[in-house]
């Protein structure tokens, strides 16, 4: 058996699947196959470290300027300007990180960015879900109507809106607070409606039938059956807004003057735009990457339902 | 018979009221927010309101002159011409695509990597982005630097300013893409493939007759929502370019309605404009309902 092996050994190499290119198939190593696993093994290995070597440069440019606002942040204010660039600061400035909190209302702007995410999407989701409830499962007059006119709204791009909302809210008086930011969100997201009643069609009927013979409120079969079943979509659109929301510049924009009142977004393009005249790069760029780090630390911790939730969301459109 | 007949309709009077009640949160946020802004958007628009005093109307003027308005037509052209980066990027984002979808290590950190951006504030990757493409310090000129070209400055140049603006939004929406073409490219049977190579067919072939038309849903999802998106850029100009960037190169039709109704207060002007862009993306997003029907979306 073992002389059958070497004799298929040798001739072997020369027809590799790739001829000029035999760096790859080094690795294949001393384990003996057969002539057509081996190449075709061979093939796929090498491909594969072809393709790992393109997507790893692809992925150092995707990281780079993350990466370099990182390593600016870190700088003195000359470290800045040093030809060549250095990318490990010399020395580590870590007191850029406690410069920030004094010389910006950053704190606040946290603050402020947490108050409106937190509400809108809570509040926003249990509306919108008790909304997705009832278009999905229950009877009711009109009903593909309202949910058409419902989702004709997500044509109106806001830009088209923001004028008339922000005459209806210093009409008001709520220009300057949270208020305008947060209210229009509470009423409930249409996408998340659109999207927990298609994952609710997948719920069968009959366990709501079951719960009103058994005399449940509507009310108590949204909570106790409807609302664990839709779990799973609940959270990864319930991420997907709480970071639009956070990420949001537009309407916080229009409505927030005083450095009190503006949210985090706010605050970072004003740094930006107050320390650039100063030149002062490296506070700029540590402020900036506290205000990814949020965002960045939600996406590593939930990284699998909002990759689900885009994909699906996105095909089926 | 005619008691379960009552009974019957009285439970569904019960359960009619109770949906409407649940439906009534957003159906009201929808006319408070949605429907009445437009309808008042759509009157200032026929008005010289300057968001203070009482709005005269003035009929079709603001749409007249619109059509004159030198800066509204920079911006518009502007806003088209940044749209070139959508088939760069659609393009780069499924050559991506098919590489992450063989069977190897290491794709889920791939995946992760090239998503970084997509989720990351734009107001945040705008400020590094303007750091990047600084004339003197910046990383990009840095990196043309290695290779011996001398780079521009990149936003204060008018030849660049786009461009510049045009590759930092390929580099945010890559991830997002290539993300929907994998889900698309895994759900294409591999019986396909085989079959086609059991005919000959060379990887070319396969991917020019199996891989794009199987991804061709994909693409034209994102080519409409790009263009969507696209239409409304406003954050990166606003903060990289805050006065509409050299010799207004950079202004979108946002940032100047933002401009006209909140730094000017030509409330009326600003509006006709914001009706233009609504009935813009009305229009794209209704071709894709219509283009769409057929094979996606279905209201039951």
């Amino acid at each position: 058996m073992s002389a059958q092996n070497v004799i298929t050994t040798p001739p072997l190499e020369p027809t590799g699947p790739i001829p000029g290119s035999a760096g790859g198939q080094d690795k294949s190593g001393p384990r003996r196959r057969t002539q057509g696993q081996r190449s075709a093994k061979d093939g796929l290995r090498l491909g594969n470290i072809l393709t790992t070597l393109v997507l790893s440069v692809g992925a150092i440019i995707m990281i780079a300027p993350l990466a370099w606002t990182f390593s600016t942040s870190l700088k003195t204010k000359d470290g800045v300007f040093e030809l060549p660039p250095q990318w490990i600061p010399d020395p580590f400035v870590w007191e850029n990180y406690a410069r920030i909190w004094t010389a910006g209302p950053l704190l606040s702007g946290i603050q402020n960015s947490l108050i409106v995410a937190c509400s809108v999407t809570i509040v926003g989701s249990l509306t919108s879900a008790l909304a997705a409830f009832a278009f999905a499962k229950m009877r009711m007059p009109f009903k593909n109507v309202l949910f058409l006119g419902l989702l004709s709204g997500l044509m109106i791009p806001f830009p088209t809106l923001m004028i008339p909302q922000f005459t209806i809210f210093a009409s008001i008086g709520w220009v300057d607070t949270l208020l305008p930011l947060i209210v229009p969100g509470v009423f409930g997201n249409i996408i998340m409606i659109f999207f927990l009643r298609q994952f609710l069609n997948s719920v069968p009927d009959s366990i709501v039938e079951a719960a009103r013979i058994d005399g449940a409120s509507y009310l108590q079969i949204f909570w106790t059956l409807i609302m664990p079943a839709i779990r799973p979509a609940l959270a990864a659109q319930f991420i997907l807004w709480f970071m639009a929301v956070w990420n949001d510049y537009l309407a916080p924009i229009i409505y927030l003057n005083s450095p009190g009142t503006q949210t985090l977004q706010l605050v970072i393009a004003n740094f930006n735009a107050q320390y650039a005249i100063q030149t002062d790069y490296p506070l700029i760029m540590a402020a900036s990457f506290i205000a990814l780090l949020p965002v960045l630390i939600v996406f590593i911790v939930f990284q699998r339902q909002i990759i689900e939730s885009i994909a699906l969301s996105g095909s089926k459109g | 018979m005619s008691t379960t007949v009552t009974r019957r309709s009285r439970l569904h009077r019960k359960e009619h009221q109770a949906a409407l009640v649940f439906v009534a949160i957003p159906v009201i946020g929808f006319l408070l927010f949605t429907l009445f802004p437009l309808l008042f958007s759509v009157y200032a628009s026929f008005t010289n309101w300057n968001g203070i005093s009482a709005p005269v109307f003035k009929g079709l003027d603001n749409y007249t002159k619109m059509f004159g308005d030198r800066y509204f037509l920079k911006s518009l052209w502007n806003t088209i011409y940044m749209m070139i980066g959508i088939p760069v990027g659609l393009a780069i984002s499924l050559a991506l695509a098919l590489a992450m979808n063989r069977k190897m290590r290491g794709t889920t950190f791939f995946r992760t990597v090239y998503y970084l951006p997509v989720i990351s504030s734009i107001a945040a990757v705008a400020i590094l982005w303007q750091w990047a493409f600084n004339g003197d310090f910046g990383l990009i000129n840095q990196g043309l630097g290695l290779l011996g070209i001398d780079g521009p400055n990149w936003l204060q140049d008018t030849a660049t300013v786009k461009p510049a603006l045009i590759i930092m939004a390929v580099w945010k929406g890559l991830g997002y893409s290539m993300l929907l073409y994998l889900a698309a490219l895994q759900s294409v049977p591999r019986y396909l493939y085989e079959a086609a190579a059991l005919d000959g067919a060379t990887a070319w072939q396969q991917f020019r007759h199996i891989t794009i038309p199987m991804v061709r849903p994909v693409t034209f999802f994102l080519i409409v929502t790009s263009i969507i998106g696209g239409s409304q850029i406003f954050v990166e100009i606003n903060i990289m370019t805050p006065t509409g960037g050299p010799e207004f190169e950079s202004a979108s039709i946002v940032w100047y309605i933002w401009q006209k109704a909140f730094d000017n207060l030509q409330m009326g002007y600003a509006s006709a404009m914001s009706v233009v862009l609504g009935l813009l993306v009305f229009v794209i997003t209704f071709i894709q309902f219509r283009l769409n029907r057929r094979n996606q979306f279905s209201i039951d």
